[in-house]
C-alpha cells in the first residue's frame, strides 16, 4: 500500500489519543493518592487502628496534608500499633496536637485526623504525638451494647437508661 | 481396540505437533519483528486496519458497559447507602477486568477474523506461493506487520474502552442519577492504584493483543486451501482467541495479584 496522507493522520491521532488514555489511567487514577508536599515525618501509637491502610490521609480540619507511610507494632514491647505519617512539611504543629482514627461516613475509609492544641513548642521531623484516640471497632461497640442491655435487665437496674450502664464508660 | 489406543494416540501427536507449529511461527513472528527490515509502511497500514477501524466500535461499546456499570453498581450501592462509592466500582471493574477483557473480544470478532480470512484466501488463492517464488517471506512480509498492528493497538484501544467507560459511568451517575461529580472523581481516583491496577490492566491487555495476533495469523497461515479452509480459519481463529483470552485473564490476575 502506498503512503496516504488521511489514513496517515488517522493512525497518528489513534495513536496520541490511546497514549493519552494511557497517560491518563496511570498518572490522574494510578499516581500515589496524596501527591502533595510531605517532608515531615509524624509517629503515633494507637492501641486499636482498625481499618487504616497504607496511604490513608491525614486530615486536619478537613483539609489532606499528608498520607499514612507505614503501619507496625511499636517497637517498644508494648503491643500498641504505631502509625507513621507523612505531613507537610511547612505545617508548625503543636507538640500537644492530638490524632484521632476517624470514619469518613458510616462505613467509609478510614483517616488520621490530627487537632492542633495550643502549645508553644513545635513538633519535630520524626516525633511522636502523644494524645491518641484509637478507631471505633463497630462490632466490640456493638457487643458492648448487647452486653450492657443484657446485664441492664437481667440486673433489674432500672434506675439508668440500658444503654448506659454495665461497661458503659 | 488396538485402534482406538492408535487414535488416542496419533491425536496426541497431532495436538503436540501443532502446539510446536504455533510456537515455532510465533518465535518466527518476534524475530522478524525484531530484526530489520521494519517495513514501518506496513505496519502503520495494518494498524489503520486494526486499531483505527475498530476505535468506533470500542467506544461505543465501553461507553455502553460504562452506563449499564453506573445504573447496576447504584442500584445495588444504594441498598447499602454506599453511593458514593460509585466512581470505585465502576473504576475498578473497568480498569481491571472488563476493559482488557471486552476490548480483546471486540478486537478478535472486529479485526482478528479479518486477518485469519485475508490471510488464509491469500493461502487459497496461492499469493503466499507467489510471493515465495519472488524470494519474499510471506511470514515477514504479510503475518508480521497485522500480528504486530494487533499486539501494539490493543493497550491503546483497551485504555480508550475504560475511559470511555468511565465517561459513561459519569453520564450515568452524574447526569442521570444525581451523585455529586467531585464524589465521583475522587472515589475514582482514591481507590484505582497504579501497581495493582493500572499496570496489570496494561500488561492484561498487551498479553491479550499478543494472544490475538499469534492465533489469527497462525490460523489464517495454516488455512487448507479452499473455501471451506477458509471458513474455517475465521471461525477457529475468533474461537480459539476469544477462548484463550478469557483463560489467560484468569492466569494473569491469579499471578498479578490482586492487591487489596
Amino acid at each position: 500500500m502506498s503512503r496516504s496522507p488521511i489514513r496517515d493522520l488517522l493512525v497518528g491521532v489513534f495513536v496520541l489519543s490511546g497514549l493519552a488514555a494511557l497517560a491518563y489511567l496511570s498518572i490522574q487514577l494510578g499516581a500515589a493518592t496524596y501527591s502533595g508536599p510531605g517532608g515531615l515525618t509524624l509517629y503515633a501509637n494507637f492501641d486499636e487502628v482498625g481499618g487504616l491502610a497504607k496511604r490513608s490521609p491525614v486530615v486536619i480540619g478537613g483539609v489532606r496534608v499528608g498520607q499514612v507511610r507505614s503501619i507496625g507494632l511499636a517497637p517498644d514491647g508494648s503491643f500498641r500499633a504505631r502509625v507513621t505519617m507523612d505531613v507537610d512539611k511547612s505545617l508548625k504543629l503543636p507538640d500537644d496536637t492530638q490524632a484521632a482514627i476517624l470514619t469518613q461516613g458510616v462505613l467509609g475509609n478510614q483517616y488520621v485526623g490530627l487537632s492542633p492544641g495550643g502549645s508553644d513548642t513545635l513538633l519535630k521531623d520524626g516525633g511522636e504525638i502523644a494524645y491518641t484516640q484509637s478507631a471505633v471497632v463497630i462490632e466490640r461497640l456493638i457487643g458492648k451494647v448487647i452486653q450492657s442491655l443484657g446485664g441492664g435487665s437481667s440486673g433489674g437496674d432500672t434506675a439508668k437508661p440500658p444503654a448506659a450502664g454495665g461497661k458503659g464508660s | 481396540m488396538l485402534d482406538f489406543v492408535r487414535t488416542v494416540g496419533w491425536r496426541s501427536v497431532d495436538n503436540v505437533y501443532g502446539l510446536g507449529g504455533i510456537a515455532s511461527f510465533g518465535s518466527r513472528l518476534v524475530f522478524e519483528t525484531l530484526a530489520p527490515p521494519y517495513r514501518l509502511r506496513r505496519v502503520i497500514d495494518e494498524i489503520y486496519n486494526t486499531g483505527v477501524l475498530s476505535l468506533a466500535i470500542v467506544c461505543a461499546s465501553g461507553t455502553a458497559v460504562g452506563l449499564v456499570l453506573g445504573l447496576q453498581g447504584y442500584n445495588t450501592l444504594v441498598r447499602f447507602g454506599a453511593e458514593r462509592s460509585m466512581g470505585a466500582v465502576v473504576g475498578l471493574s473497568l480498569v481491571r477486568e472488563l476493559g482488557p477483557v471486552l476490548t480483546a473480544l471486540l478486537v478478535t470478532g472486529r479485526a482478528g477474523s479479518a486477518v485469519a480470512a485475508e490471510i488464509g484466501a491469500m493461502v487459497a488463492t496461492e499469493q503466499l506461493d507467489g510471493l515465495r517464488m519472488m524470494a519474499v517471506d510471506p511470514i515477514d512480509f504479510v503475518t508480521q506487520p497485522k500480528a504486530f498492528a494487533l499486539f501494539a493497538s490493543m493497550p491503546l484501544l483497551s485504555a480508550l474502552f475504560i475511559v470511555s467507560g468511565l465517561f459513561g459511568g459519569y453520564l450515568v451517575g452524574v447526569g442521570l442519577l444525581g451523585i455529586d461529580g467531585g464524589t465521583y472523581v475522587s472515589s475514582l481516583e482514591n481507590n484505582i492504584d497504579f501497581r495493582n491496577d493500572v499496570l496489570g490492566s496494561i500488561l492484561k491487555s498487551a498479553v491479550f493483543g499478543a494472544l490475538v495476533g499469534l492465533i489469527a495469523t497462525w490460523r489464517g497461515y495454516t488455512a487448507a486451501p479452499n473455501s471451506a479452509g477458509v471458513s474455517r480459519a475465521t471461525t477457529g481463529a475468533v474461537v480459539q482467541a476469544s477462548v484463550a483470552t478469557l483463560m489467560f485473564d484468569y492466569a494473569i490476575t491469579a499471578l498479578w495479584g490482586v492487591g487489596v
